[in-house]
């Protein structure tokens, strides 16, 4: 281990990390987004609705994050849609990861016993009115863990962006490998930050759900 | 420069050639990671600390990580002590040892999960610890997971698109050849999106039949 060049470059990994976090937090805030969107559409009584979600889903889960990544930042400017590599990383990133939580989202909600929705019809709320006062409140604490899961598999997911030159924190694992060659170090280095932010992440969660979650 | 997808033909063979090293990459790190993956469950639940710990260490660090970041440090730190792999083996080694730690997560709670009526029986009939491990625990243990691990799988098709970062030859890195020939991103990629689509649903249709054989052993 080279102890001297860690702390030579360890604020440059530290700079990175924080665009890491920033990619990670707008990409779940997209994915919540486009998630919710989509659960609400595919469990919509309307095939207007529920077709084009599923369909969402089952495209963007069924390819490669890397694949959809390149096709809107290379492919992009073909159809006429220009960004610059943070934004296409920031709205790939949640485009995809989007298309899982939606499939959370869903779990959640389909598991909220049946009876509730039926009770809530029977005093004479509308579809969407149930949805909104009985089912979500309900499906709320059960959606935290599960989507709690699919943010942190972003947050590793975001090392991606790299290939379309982010200067995040695998980007800048890759640019010190080339020019120190050395790897070990590098990959040390680079995982304290990940795991940092994993484990800052993930303690949130847990508070979040504890408040959430029903005794039992 | 309008969309033309005619062009794709012309680069059938190549994507074509790019399409059998997905599969062949995804079938070897598949049948690797599995079995590193019972390889890792059971040392991590072995008796001995100094087995436990080192793979306990290397699971809590992958399990951290980006694949990415763990395809660097395998293909230039094997190259840094000496052993000068080539880059389908590199990419077969982080593909498989990434998802070997996640599936021993999987299997470690499948063999805690078994019954430790089980165990005893077993040792009880002068089977060994590893024998009872290997014979009786970890059958019934992958049986009762068999869905959690194909879905690990049909994540592992699509993450092997990573290891063109390194130069593989698979499906993505011969979508770039053919974009960088024709100068037609938009359409390869679809085009090699369409191709894994097509390979996660026949995937999935073989994960769904796993399942359901394996369901005859719990």
């Amino acid at each position: 281990m080279d102890f001297e060049l860690i702390g030579r470059i360890w604020i440059f990994f530290a700079e990175a990390a924080l665009v890491t976090v920033q990619i990670s937090v707008l990409s779940i805030l997209l994915g919540l987004t486009l998630g919710f969107v989509a659960a609400m559409g595919s469990l919509s009584i309307n095939p207007f609705f529920r077709w084009p979600s599923r369909a969402y889903v089952s495209v963007f889960r069924g390819t490669p994050a890397l694949i959809q990544l390149f096709l809107l930042y290379f492919g992009g400017p073909q159809v006429g849609i220009h960004l610059e590599p943070l934004e296409a990383g920031i709205i790939g990133l949640g485009v995809n990861i989007g298309a899982y939580m939606c499939e959370s989202i869903r779990g959640a909600v389909i598991s909220v016993e049946k009876g509730q929705t039926e009770a809530g019809r029977c005093l004479g709320l509308g579809h969407v009115q149930v949805m909104l006062r009985i089912t979500l409140p309900q499906a709320a604490r059960m959606m935290v863990r599960p989507l709690g899961v699919n943010s942190i598999a972003l947050i590793k997911g975001t090392a991606i962006v790299s290939t379309i030159s982010v200067l995040e924190l695998s980007y800048t694992a890759h640019r010190y490998i080339s020019s120190t060659y050395k790897p070990f170090e590098m990959f040390i280095l680079a995982s304290v930050f990940y795991i940092a932010i994993i484990t800052v992440f993930s303690y949130g969660v847990r508070k979040i759900d504890a408040r959430v979650a029903l005794e039992n | 420069m309008g969309l033309d997808f005619s062009i794709i033909p012309e680069y059938a063979d190549l994507l074509l050639e790019g399409t059998l090293w997905t599969i062949a990459l995804t079938v070897l790190a598949v049948f690797f990671s599995l079995a590193g993956g019972v390889i890792f469950a059971v040392a991590q639940l072995s008796r001995h600390a100094f087995v436990r710990w080192p793979f306990a260490g290397v699971a809590w660090l992958f399990m951290g990580t980006p694949l990415l970041l763990q395809l660097f440090l395998i293909y230039f730190g094997l190259v840094q002590i000496g052993l000068d792999l080539n880059a389908f083996t590199a990419g077969v080694i982080a593909l498989s040892l990434h998802f070997a730690v996640y599936n021993s997560d999987i299997i470690k709670s499948a063999i805690l999960a078994v019954d430790k009526g089980q165990h005893e029986a077993s040792r009880s009939l002068g089977l060994g610890r590893l024998q009872a491990m290997r014979k009786i625990i970890v059958p019934q243990a992958i049986a009762n997971v068999t869905p959690a691990l194909g879905n690990m799988m049909i994540a592992l098709l699509k993450e092997s698109s990573l290891v063109s970062v390194i130069g593989v030859m698979e499906l993505t890195l011969s979508a770039q050849r053919a974009i960088s020939d024709s100068f037609r991103p938009f359409e390869f990629y679809i085009a090699a999106a369409v191709i894994y689509y097509v390979l996660n649903l026949g995937l999935e249709m073989a994960v769904r039949n796993a399942e359901r054989r394996s369901a005859r052993y719990r």
